[in-house]
């Protein structure tokens, strides 16, 4: 079957089965292996993407359910190569180590940004709670979200 | 246990009279007295940001078929067939068995008993152990192949209980005084046994390796790994290959903690075996069930401790009897075993000291490497004692450390004189001032003593304190005599050449940034090669906390010789001659450091060419009616010589700390019938951002002399007091002591209210395990998804 969707702003159509993961989809017949598998059952988070805004895990998603809908990856985050308000925290308060689970912490943290919450530690540790983070213990992570806040509130 | 009665009610004050002021750098400001107050961003930063990293499974290899491991599914067992079933067209993929294999059968390590596949005919020593292999053109023809392969195995007697073993791996014995004769004559003698579990490494990224045949009959392999060398010899020994046929490469890394140490071995030789028959490339990437499955893990010990206190409050007398659980092959064993002997008196002056190791076989999956290599595993009983006496004492635990840990001067069970670079007291005070030790523990007394029966929740605070030898045991780095190098390249490009990975840990990015310093240039001027053994020497494996202090030490010493050869040459500065001068290569070679060898037989001498030292305060809540812990704050505090880069190196204290405490609370793996029970993410937990505490990391400086940078260890010491502090203050909230890791709910529960006994960690239930039955037995009707069997590791996705 064929879906057709936008991911990062370019309108996309696959050829696929439709219980074909949009994991799958993204990092084999996009290419786009910016997104990461860490469990293949949603435990970890490192697949998070953001579909119409809202943070899901693509090993979960069948492509089918991506049809019509708004992708967003890590790919979508740097503007003609430069880092994001969010990916230049991260690499300023060391909020990326290994890097495995980096792609979906910035999707989580994105979507964050984009909710206007305010950005409190416990706010913050909520949002990011379904993504796991074995490198970095989460307390620079959480401090580059709320620099990344900061900053994006500034400017 | 009775409390024995006491002549020493309190203790005179301890001195503390450190001989240098330790720098002791406040996380959130500038550092001091370096260079470069604003140390340099992340390396490969930017690309782990923007998605281009490549890790292994990120990396297009055409034509590449997909590998598979057939696993035994016995924990004992004699191999009898291999039996392929003739409903499937076998011709479609391709078979590879221990027949397959060109060279020796070993995964080479430190001894040679572990197969690369069971032959038939062969022993079969652990569930998960692979016997064969399949690859295929495509995951569904793969996964449809293992459907249609079964191992006919005649079942053995399986042990799984270290303390019954009767195969011994390896012991040692330390032994210094007369421990049993100081014994006999303490005031205070506290007893106590512990037993800590397996714990998994958990890095995000699973296990991968791409193996691609070459046309010279070679093949090289990409994949995620911490020891670009280990893999290069077994690849030799395994497939008859000369060095320059076997090629390693490091792809990204998503994470290691020891457990990328010697699995990718394994796997590297099954990718590689199954390209050469195909002829072409092979992706072998485990899902994450397959990795908890068949993977190495901490090893469980069992530690029996006896401490001995004069009527003048000395610790006079330490015996000691450390049991580690190797699993069915050696692997590291050895190595994590003496490790764990080394550091089992904790950081603690005592001149009559036995301490026996011996680690055992069981027929569970073989354990390895995991960051402390053997020292969280005593440390933690080392740190128990030492609050159970403080408790027995009516002595703080604070003052008690501050009297007992080493000092300059001092000596350890194996003879060493620790002339310098002893932190311990600095990070004791360090650790105690940050988290209002004192106070706090006041209040948590008094909270305690005023709870009512009808309470829900206690609060508590636990101290601990540790050491960590940096770098290889004993003279295992002078038998390593690692190499680094630094060249000049023809175009005039200054390039670093070592075999260290970048695994998160900082390697790519201190590595550029010391060598920039010694060379008088920017940052962005030193390039660093590629992990690949054509083209790097054999800097040592990238663990034990070496790189930092031991290549890091060998690259600055090269970056010196080149500075001064390219400045005699030109007669100018490095950086306003260096593009004029090349080619040039300059190889370093370690030296032994100074102070006495160690003896192998005698286990006497410098264990250790510096310790790090580290102490942690914890703060916890207690659930009284559930058992359940929160780690509400931690306070970790660590002495790591000269800090190369802050940021990175708080990174470091952080990400161990909350392995620590993970470790400590929720981390445990169970087994039934020899294999891990919960044996995927959904049931195996690592805490999570809403478990986590706020970290505290404080570094403090007492650097070490024989390198240039006087930088030491720093990636596992963190690992090492974690667990000992939340348990200490479990205890101090609730009043009772949890002698086993990790203090669950359960095994709080059963101290507190003499509930149901908890098995103890680490050991497999002995019944079988309860089969799923197949699908074609399933009612009619029922649900036809197809499903995975949990006995049935690593079918692709």
């Amino acid at each position: 079957m064929s879906f057709a969707f936008t991911v990062n702003g370019e309108p996309v159509e696959v050829e696929a089965t439709g219980t074909r993961r949009l994991l799958d989809v993204l990092r084999e017949d996009l290419g786009l292996t910016g997104t990461k598998e860490g469990c293949g059952e949603g435990e970890c988070g490192a697949c998070s993407i953001l579909i119409d805004g809202a943070v899901v895990d693509a090993c979960l998603v069948p492509v089918s359910q991506a049809r019509g809908a708004s992708v967003r990856t890590v790919e979508g985050m740097a503007d003609d190569g430069r880092l994001d308000i969010l990916q230049q925290a991260f690499l300023e308060t060391g909020g990326a180590q290994c890097g495995i689970c980096t792609p979906g912490m910035l999707m989580a943290g994105d979507a964050f940004l984009a909710s206007g919450a305010e950005p409190s530690e416990v706010n913050i540790r909520e949002a990011i709670a379904g993504n796991l983070c074995r490198c970095t213990g989460y307390t620079k992570i959480i401090d580059a979200i709320a620099l990344a806040a900061q900053r994006s509130a500034a400017s | 246990m009775e409390r024995p009665s006491l002549t020493v009610r309190s203790l005179p004050p301890g001195v503390i009279a450190p001989d240098t002021q330790p720098l002791v750098i406040p996380t959130d400001a500038p550092a001091a007295g370096r260079a470069s107050p604003a140390p340099p961003l992340r390396r490969e930063g930017p690309a782990k940001l923007n998605g281009s990293a490549m890790y292994t499974d990120d990396l297009v290899v055409p034509g590449a078929w997909f590998g598979a491991t057939i696993r035994s599914t016995q924990p004992h067992a004699r191999l009898i067939g291999i039996d392929l079933d003739d409903a499937f067209d076998w011709s479609r993929v391709v078979v590879g068995t221990a027949d397959d294999i060109p060279g020796e059968n070993i995964v080479s390590l430190i001894d040679d008993d572990q197969p690369v596949l069971v032959p038939v005919g062969g022993e079969i020593r652990h569930q998960a152990e692979p016997c064969a292999l399949i690859a295929a053109p495509d995951r569904a023809t793969l996964a449809e192949a293992r459907r249609h392969v079964a191992l006919r195995c005649e079942r053995l007697p399986a042990v799984f209980d270290p303390l019954k073993s009767e195969t011994e791996f390896v012991h040692y014995t330390v032994e210094r005084g007369n421990p049993a004769a100081a014994m006999a004559g303490a005031q205070l003698v506290i007893e106590g046994t512990y037993r800590v579990g397996h714990q998994e490494q958990l890095y995000i990224e699973n296990q991968a390796m791409i193996a691609v045949p070459r046309e010279d009959g070679g093949v090289t392999v990409h994949g995620s790994l911490q020891c670009p060398y280990y893999i290069h010899k077994a690849m030799k020994r395994a497939l008859a290959m000369g060095d320059e046929l076997a090629v390693v490469v490091q792809a990204e890394t998503g994470g290691g903690f020891g457990g990328k140490e010697e699995y990718p071995s394994v796997i590297a030789l099954h990718a590689a075996l199954l390209a050469l028959k195909l002829k072409k490339p092979v992706r072998m990437i485990y899902d994450r069930h397959e990795d908890i499955s068949a993977t190495t893990k901490r090893h469980p010990a069992v530690v029996r401790y006896r401490s001995g206190v004069s009527g003048t409050g000395e610790l006079i007398a330490q015996e000691i009897e450390v049991i580690m659980d190797g699993g069915a092959y050696c692997t590291l064993t050895p190595v994590v075993l003496s490790r764990g002997v080394l550091h089992a008196g904790g950081p603690y002056r005592c001149e009559n000291v036995r301490i026996t190791g011996r680690a055992m076989a069981t027929n569970t999956p073989p354990n390895g490497a995991f960051r402390g290599f053997g020292a969280p595993q005593t440390e933690f009983a080392a740190e128990m004692q030492i609050n159970r006496i403080a408790e027995a004492l009516e002595a703080s635990p604070l003052d008690l450390r501050r009297r007992w840990v080493y000092r300059e001067g001092d000596v350890t069970p194996t003879g060493q004189v620790l002339n310098e670079s002893v932190g311990g007291i600095e990070v004791l005070e360090a650790a105690a001032a940050e988290s209002a030790f004192d106070r706090t523990h006041a209040q948590t007394r008094s909270m305690r003593e005023g709870r009512t029966d009808g309470a829900r929740t206690a609060t508590g605070i636990g101290l601990a304190l540790a050491w960590h030898g940096a770098g290889f045991t004993g003279s295992g780095e002078v038998r390593l005599a690692s190499v680094a190098s630094l060249e000049l390249t023809e175009d005039g490009r200054i390039r670093i050449l070592t075999a260290s990975t970048e695994m998160g840990q900082g390697t790519k990015t201190i590595f550029p940034q010391i060598v920039a310093g010694a060379l008088g240039v920017d940052y962005d001027e030193v390039e660093i090669a590629p992990q690949d053994t054509s083209i790097v020497p054999d800097s040592g494996p990238t663990v034990a906390s070496r790189t930092a202090m031991v290549v890091g030490g060998l690259l600055i010493r090269a970056a010196e010789r080149m500075r001064a050869a390219v400045e005699t040459q030109s007669g100018r500065s490095f950086a306003d001659s260096y593009g004029e001068v090349g080619p040039m290569r300059i190889d370093e070679q370690f030296v032994p450091y100074p102070g006495e060898p160690f003896d192998d037989e005698r286990y006497t001498g410098d264990a250790y060419p510096a310790f790090g030292w580290a102490a942690a305060v914890a703060k916890v809540e207690v659930d009284l009616d559930t058992g359940e812990v929160a780690v509400r704050d931690c306070v970790s505090a660590n002495d790591i010589g000269r800090v190369i880069h802050p940021i990175l190196a708080e990174g470091q204290v952080e990400g161990g700390t909350l392995q620590a405490i993970g470790y400590a609370t929720i981390e445990e793996m169970k087994l039934i019938d020899g294999r891990y029970l919960n044996d995927r993410l959904a049931t195996y937990m690592i805490p999570t951002s809403l478990d986590a505490p706020r970290l505290k990391s404080i570094l403090v400086e007492k650097p070490f002399s024989g390198v240039p940078h006087g930088a030491k260890g720093i990636g596992e010491l963190p690992m090492d007091v974690g667990a000992p502090a939340v348990v200490a203050a479990i205890h101090d909230a609730t009043g009772v002591w949890i002698h086993d890791l990790p203090a669950t709910p359960e095994r709080i529960l059963m101290a507190l209210t003499g509930g149901p006994a908890v098995p103890a960690p680490g050991v497999s239930m002995e019944e079988p395990a309860p089969r799923t039955p197949p699908i074609e037995d399933l009612p009619a009707g029922g649900d036809k998804m197809p499903f995975r069997a949990p006995t049935d590791p690593g079918e692709p996705r």
